[in-house]
């Protein structure tokens, strides 16, 4: 609600196309001497530190019939720890201006710490980040109140179109694999304060966590804080992951819905983090939705017929395999419509690849734009931790632009031929006529 | 934009001898100022065009214009063709997009600092030179009309903003939303575009904010080759449009398909006019951050936390506008408790600061988040950009940014005391309650609990 306000207050923003890609830095990494694996960025020009810290504890690792609990837990770790209640750790974060987040997805639950890296800053900050990181209190009381709010949250969700959309979407792509398996009111009504805290010992340790740190501190600065982090978890062992995805046959959900736009979700289970084609994927769907402004998706579903404000599609590289996805919202009556359009441009894509001209301006963009992804503290931050958390290359982002380059029309269509079927798609729609 | 989040070089002396000259400036001819703010920590740059014009600018039947030119101004020019500019930005290895909001409208290319230049000769272009033609026109107005369906029509929450500043604005044309009413979208034609180009589209109702590794003499001399030939004209008259006083409390209720309850209440405000003489938009603002600055700020923590009253809650107040005020306090009742709960427990804690004030404690923890974030900020060269630009959107000077946290930093306990009991009025209230409606027609829950 809160952000959600934040937004209604500023401009109304054109669309604004994020896209899932890496890029290149020194990335400087060893494994603690208490067993977590470090990244470390040093980045001197403004006085601050970035610290994060990802664990292999994101909802994929929710106990059957008790989806929600990561991102409970992940949510309770700051509400009291060690000897400070959830008022002191809020306090005495403002009182140094550190900024204390992070959250939970399917794959990873991050807690990330921004602060002044000047001691008399840094030190506290850091003394809250491993304070709720080893001993965080999951109060029972403060369970209970963040267990009504988080079901209440749920409840309004399934209220709204694109929030239904997605559940479903996900429902659909993966019915017999812990992705598909999402917090609903019923299954976190049955969560107990023992569930968090057994999570917790379980997966936030040093074999299952990865740290990152940039900003501006030494190296052997970097070690000690590591280390620090790293001592006060338990050893542990590496989380375990299910079975892989098994893809399920193509299927259409329509869902009802009073709302004056359909939300149409296409798409299927497509590929891991790492997997090799991961380059020609990304370099092609530049071409196909992923360039913004420039691609055939937006120029026939926007651009020559007005159907939606947004149409974009993506490769969401996941732990296991991460979802193809081709999303829009349309006037309701048009929603047919719009879905043709769309998979006529999936299967032409499919069936011929980009032109030569049009991998060129892929090429162009995605290699040109590479100081672009690097040009932030915040940036940096994100790439290590992506690159850490998922164990990719140290020199991925070196390699990030000759692997663009390298990519050919034939690579795409081989690559999009044995990721994305047509008959496989999973189409999910929410107030279509 | 929110002060509190403004650029603070004056309070951190190890950006002293860099901040001496820079931001730089200079004035063409025609009247279009460039500010380039130099940032060395990357080879990036971010060339941000703002136009002094925005939905405030509109005019009754046909609002949504502002914002439906942002949209046409990528369709190209005589040498650029439709669709070019998103393209040859791309080619640039380059981010852009534009924004409107009630005051201003602004457009941005974020890219490799060598490709600045290309960037310059596009946005100096479209500038003087855009076509507004017929054909493109009616396939970008249908794009509008969903934008309006995606944020508005089906976001409970946006359309009771956007019933709330109705009712609350009744002359000004904050009561008019940015992305338009249906209506007049649907009756909007290319020759209404055109004409809101024409008139406004101007260098000398423009700035340009550039930021990156660039050096100010060569982006100077750049902008005088591309936007130095293009002519200036004499703008319209601007009307006040004053909104009258408010002289009692208003109520509007949104009925939406949603689950919880939202309640906003929202109270006449001033505005940062005068940086010297002006001392209550920074009590405000710090007053803000007493209150939802933190998660242990004193509305989460009491109504949320504590009381268990609201599942969410907060304080939104904007001190620099070209317009009117407002002091927003929204959030939704917990299961259990009514809008009206939620309701008396936001007037109770205004009423703690109105009769017993805030600590120094809290006012020295505000102050210290304040000092951080100007350092934070820093990180983020478009962010740079965006406060340069958003400042000088509301009449404000840039360089006086400064000037501006030096006045929130010395603001008192007493300050803000004396801004809660002055401004929190019912007289000028307006309430606007989210009826949540169930998908299906069904009755879920009561929201419109009787008032007490």
């Amino acid at each position: 609600m809160k952000n959600a306000m934040k937004k209604l207050l500023t401009a109304v923003t054109a669309l604004l196309i994020t896209q899932a890609a890496l890029a290149g830095v020194k990335i400087e990494h060893w494994v603690s001497p208490a067993g977590a694996r470090v990244y470390f960025v040093e980045s001197r020009v403004l006085p601050m530190l970035d610290v994060q810290v990802d664990f292999a504890a994101g909802s994929m690792f929710d106990p059957a019939g008790k989806s929600g609990l990561a991102a409970l837990t992940r949510a309770a770790l700051d509400l009291g720890a060690g000897s400070r209640d959830e008022t002191a750790i809020a306090e005495q974060l403002a009182d140094i201006g550190a900024n204390l987040g992070g959250s939970a997805d399917t794959d990873r639950a991050s807690v990330s710490l921004r602060t002044l890296s000047a001691k008399d800053k840094r030190d506290p900050a850091l003394d809250i980040l491993r304070s709720v990181l080893h001993k965080p209190l999951f109060d029972a009381a403060i369970f209970e109140r963040e267990k009504a709010r988080t079901i209440a949250s749920l409840k309004e969700a399934m209220t709204q179109p694109g929030s239904i959309a997605g559940k479903a979407f996900w429902a659909a792509m993966y019915p017999n694999h812990p992705y598909g398996q999402q917090a609903s009111p019923e299954s976190v009504t049955a969560l107990h304060r023992d569930d968090l805290a057994a999570f917790h010992s379980r997966y936030y340790n040093a074999a299952n966590a990865s740290i990152t740190l940039v900003g501006d501190i030494s190296r052997a600065d970097a070690e000690k804080i590591a280390e620090a982090i790293a001592a006060g978890l338990p050893k542990g062992e590496v989380a375990t992951v299910p079975a892989a995805p098994v893809a399920p046959k193509g299927s259409v959900t329509s869902l009802a819905h009073p709302a004056s736009q359909a939300h149409v979700y296409i798409g299927l289970p497509a590929i891991e983090r790492g997997n090799p084609d991961y380059f020609p994927l990304l370099v092609g769907n530049y071409t196909l939705g992923g360039g913004g402004f420039v691609s055939r998706l937006m120029k026939e579903v926007r651009d020559k017929r007005g159907y939606a404000y947004s149409v974009y599609s993506y490769f969401a590289p996941l732990k296991q395999t991460g979802p193809f996805q081709i999303g829009l919202q349309t006037k309701r009556s048009q929603a047919k419509d719009a879905i043709k359009v769309s998979r006529d441009v999936l299967e032409g894509f499919l069936k011929d690849g980009p032109s030569e001209e049009e991998l060129a301006a892929a090429k162009a963009n995605l290699t040109g734009s590479f100081p672009l992804r690097l040009d932030s503290n915040k940036k940096l931050l994100d790439n290590a931790a992506v690159i850490g958390f998922y164990g990719l290359p140290l020199d991925y982002l070196d390699q990030y632009q000759a692997k663009v380059q390298a990519v050919t029309v034939d690579d795409i269509k081989q690559a999009f031929s044995r990721r994305v079927r047509m008959a496989d798609l999973i189409t999910v729609t929410v107030a279509a006529d | 934009m929110r002060i509190r989040h403004l650029l603070p070089v004056l309070l951190a002396p190890w950006l002293l001898t860099a901040a001496l000259a820079n931001p730089y400036e200079t004035t063409l001819k025609n009247g279009l100022r460039i500010i380039v703010k130099e940032d060395r920590r990357a080879p990036t740059a971010v060339q941000m065009v703002w136009y002094r014009i925005g939905s405030m600018d509109e005019v009754d039947g046909a609002s949504g214009v502002a914002h439906v030119l942002e949209h046409m101004m990528f369709k190209g020019t005589p040498s650029v063709g439709p669709g070019e500019f998103n393209k040859r930005v791309a080619a640039a290895g380059g981010r852009d997009n534009a924004f409107t909001s009630r005051d201003y409208t602004a457009y941005f290319q974020q890219v490799p600092k060598e490709k600045l230049d290309e960037m310059m000769q596009l946005e100096a272009d479209r500038m003087r030179h855009l076509n507004v033609e017929a054909k493109e026109f009616e396939q970008e107005i249908k794009v509008v009309m969903e934008e309006r369906r995606m944020r508005t029509d089906d976001n409970p929450q946006s359309k009771l903003f956007e019933q709330m500043n109705a009712v609350a604005f009744q002359s000004h044309p904050y009561r008019r939303p940015i992305i338009g009413w249906m209506n007049d979208l649907e009756t909007m034609t290319a020759a209404d575009a055109k004409a809101w180009y024409d008139t406004w589209y101007v260098p000398n109702n423009a700035y340009v904010v550039i930021t990156g590794d660039v050096d100010h003499k060569a982006v100077f001399a750049l902008a005088e080759k591309y936007y130095g030939p293009l002519e200036g004209r004499a703008l319209p008259l601007r009307k006040p449009q004053i909104e009258p006083a408010q002289e009692g409390s208003r109520r509007v209720s949104v009925k939406a398909p949603a689950e919880l309850p939202v309640l906003i209440m929202g109270y006449k405000a001033p505005i940062l006019r005068n940086i010297e003489t002006d001392s209550e938009p920074y009590a405000l603002e710090m007053l803000g951050a007493i209150l939802d600055g933190h998660d242990a700020a004193r509305f989460n923590k009491k109504l949320v936390r504590e009381d268990k009253v609201a599942l969410s809650v907060g304080f939104d107040y904007d001190g620099t506008a070209r317009g009117p005020g407002m002091i927003y306090l929204h959030g939704s009742p917990s299961e259990g408790r009514s809008v009206a709960d939620l309701e008396a427990a936001l007037r109770a804690e205004i009423a703690r600061v109105q009769k017993d004030g805030i600590s120094e404690t809290e006012l020295k923890r505000a102050k210290a988040q304040l000092l951080a974030s100007q350092v934070y900020k820093l990180d983020s060269m478009f962010g740079q950009a965006m406060e340069i630009g958003q400042t000088e959107s509301a009449g404000l000077p840039y360089q006086k940014i400064n000037r501006m946290l030096e006045k929130l930093q010395k603001v008192t306990a007493a300050e803000a005391q004396a801004v809660a009991k002055k401004y929190f009025n019912d007289d000028t209230l307006t309430i606007g309650v989210l009826d949540p409606q169930p998908l299906d027609g069904k009755p879920r829950r009561s929201a419109v609990a009787t008032r007490h």
